[in-house]
């Protein structure tokens, strides 16, 4: 069972503003069936059609999915639409006391709602989410600047993350290795306007045979003792280390997918992306 | 508040038989059943005992029976030790619709060098014979597929299944946690090869299991390290476990026309009510071919989880399909393999029903649940403002 906070029961058990206002000044529709979630928000403006004075929602989703977007509905009453749009997901999610991270994307999606009723309201367009050539995760149909704007604003790290608050990669897991360069690009941006990341060391031989030797024991071995197997480093040439596979892994049909694909990935990653992994005797 | 329990294929609670039985062996008969003296033999009867019972509810002989710690133990060691018995062998065929316990460990395998075939399912959730003889090959260590499902409770054809298989000289072995217990099975006349089953499911305490295995069946142990279940399950008896689950299996035997008579009629009586009184609710799955305890609904245009917590708040525990409930994005593998369209697999409700629950509960719910639809279908944008 999820852990929702008070306000998120709150508000999903007793919602505020359900329905659709008629004739109202703006109309924002996202998300969809296949998606699992999906808001069709609405609002009506003052007079002077400067200040929102209504609110309504009407989603099909989840518990907190219809907690975000009633929260919505409450804060951006009162507000100009500039405030209204200065409303970002985390402030949703902040109103509520808190989202688990697998349900941050609900609260993407009151903002993103949001966005689309303001923009039809300004244009006189469909109010739906911008579909743009640029979609990264076609499971879930989003964009890379969606991703970047996640990456940015809640400062994430893991293409998980990513899943957490906008989906993308929750699908196929097709755009995860593209989420990661989205990622890694984004938060490049972002340091560079601070401070850079320090360069990687260059390692002395010694540091590197014991860097070698401690992924070897404390990352490699138990994944393969899980499975009845194990590896010894035999000896480091340059790029090229010498293991023997042992347990079952020495009997094992694929033991050269496990020295390709778990050995020596493993090290390439951490160590050096030059390395060859190798089968010796012994 | 009121509770009503309707999430058997997820859990049961415990039969006080089996309880009871069990309590001994939490206290004064802590003896290891695999010692020599006085104190471990006196537990080993028990243990003879539980194997006697269990075996008799699927009419096994009792050395076709180990024990293991859970269903998934089961069915990873079936799956696994086919494989590294039948060296040659390298294919396995399933279905889109196993438990993860079986998917799981046919993708890890398929990762590792096996090549694996998913048979497809019908919206009904029924296999295709035809398909199953063609993709069983001379590479084929195993063919798995579930008795019955854990969400839909369809009952796959086992008989024929094991007959093809059996006639082409090779191991069957099928996932039949959910079955036990529900429907009549006679693995004399059913040629399965391996039989996975779990105790929870058959009302005791969460942590044992068990494997049929037919005498011949080429298996490599998944548990090394002791002489336990003759060399096929190492690791010391779980005794007071063990003994619970062969209390539970009488009591399943006891209880098999209650199960499939007033149980099943209580389902039938609910599931035709919030059909009737819910629009846009469909059955997912066989309508007969199914076990007699399990209805899974869909409601459309709402998701899952809002239904469940709904119920949950006046007492009512059933599990969904949907993606919301499950931490992942996706929903249910086994309602898509259904073809189910979109608009109702994220509101797919399961009711598991056991022998505890009663007609007065399934009134309860009958009364609770069409109000919550009608709440939350409200609140949906794809419902039309004053349509409901």
């Amino acid at each position: 069972m999820w852990d929702y906070t008070d306000k998120v029961k709150d508000h999903f058990f007793n919602p505020r503003n359900v329905g659709i206002i008629e004739n109202a000044d703006g109309t924002g529709e996202v998300g969809s069936l296949a998606c699992g979630d999906a808001l069709t928000f609405t609002f009506k403006l003052d007079d002077n059609k400067e200040k929102i004075v209504d609110a309504q929602f009407k989603t099909f989703g989840c518990a907190s999915a219809i907690a975000s977007s009633s929260a919505l509905t409450e804060m951006v009453v009162g507000k100009t639409l500039e405030e209204a749009l200065q409303i970002t997901n985390q402030d949703i999610a902040e109103f509520l006391g808190g989202l688990p991270d697998e349900k941050m994307h609900c609260s993407v999606m009151g903002r993103e709602a949001l966005e689309a009723a303001v923009d039809n309201f300004r244009t006189g367009k469909k109010g739906q989410k911008a579909v743009n050539e640029d979609i990264v995760c076609k499971c879930f149909g989003v964009t890379e600047e969606a991703i970047e704007r996640v990456v940015r604003e809640n400062d994430l790290k893991e293409a998980d993350d990513v899943t957490h608050y906008i989906k993308a990669g929750g699908g196929c897991g097709e755009c995860i290795p593209d989420i990661e360069k989205i990622i890694a690009r984004v938060r490049g941006d972002m340091a560079a306007g601070g401070v850079a990341a320090p360069p990687k060391k260059k390692l002395t031989n010694l540091q590197r045979i014991a860097l070698i030797q401690e992924i070897i024991d404390s990352k490699i071995r138990p994944a393969l003792q899980r499975d009845g197997g194990d590896v010894e480093l035999l000896d480091i040439d340059g790029t090229v280390v010498i293991v023997a596979l042992r347990g079952a892994c020495a009997s094992c049909a694929i033991s050269e997918t496990t020295l390709r694909d778990v050995v020596q990935s493993r090290l390439r990653q951490e160590v050096d992306p030059d390395i060859t992994v190798q089968q010796g005797e012994g | 508040m009121k509770e009503v329990y309707l999430d058997n294929n997820a859990t049961t609670p415990i039969a006080p038989e089996v309880a009871e039985a069990m309590q001994p062996f939490f206290t004064t008969e802590y003896g290891n059943p695999s010692s020599m003296h006085t104190i471990g033999g006196r537990v080993k009867k028990y243990l003879d005992r539980a194997r006697e019972q269990l075996a008799a509810l699927i009419n096994a002989e009792p050395d076709e029976i180990t024990f293991t710690s859970c269903g998934t133990e089961s069915n990873n060691w079936a799956l696994r030790g086919s494989l590294l018995a039948q060296p040659g062998r390298r294919h396995i065929v399933t279905t889109k619709v196993e438990h993860p316990a079986v998917l799981e460990v046919a993708a890890y395998l398929g990762s590792r060098g096996a090549r694996v075939t998913q048979l497809f399912v019908d919206g009904d959730g029924l296999l295709n014979l035809d398909e199953l003889r063609a993709a069983i090959t001379d590479e084929t260590a195993i063919v798995s597929a579930m008795w019955a499902n854990n969400e839909t409770g369809v009952i796959f054809p086992i008989q024929e299944i094991a007959e093809i298989c059996a006639e082409k000289g090779v191991s069957f072995h099928t996932d039949a946690v959910q079955a036990v217990g529900k429907i009549p099975i006679d693995v004399k006349k059913t040629p399965v090869s391996m039989l996975a089953l779990s105790g929870h499911k058959l009302h005791t305490p969460k942590g044992i299991g068990a494997m049929f295995v037919r005498r011949r069946t080429p298996l490599k142990p998944f548990m090394l390290g002791g002489h336990q279940e003759h060399g096929r399950r190492a690791g010391t008896h779980n005794v007071p476990y063990i003994v619970g689950l062969g209390v539970a299996a009488e009591l399943a035997a006891k209880y098999m026309d209650d199960e499939n008579t007033r149980v099943k009629a209580l389902r039938d009586k609910l599931e035709n009510a919030l059909i009737e009184q819910c629009p846009d609710a469909r059955r997912n799955g066989h309508k007969v071919l199914r076990l007699p305890n399990t209805s899974n609904i869909s409601f459309e245009f709402i998701e899952g989880e809002a239904i469940l917590l709904l119920m949950d708040a006046v007492g009512i525990a059933a599990s969904s399909g949907s993606a919301c409930t499950s931490g992942s994005l996706e929903p249910s593998h086994v309602i898509r393999a259904l073809g189910v369209p979109f608009t109702a697999v994220h509101g797919s409700t399961r009711f598991s029903l056991s022998r505890y629950n009663t007609e007065q509960e399934i009134d309860y719910v009958i009364e609770q649940v069409p109000p919550i639809i009608d709440r939350l279908r409200k609140m949906s944008p794809f419902v039309g403002g004053d349509v409901y």
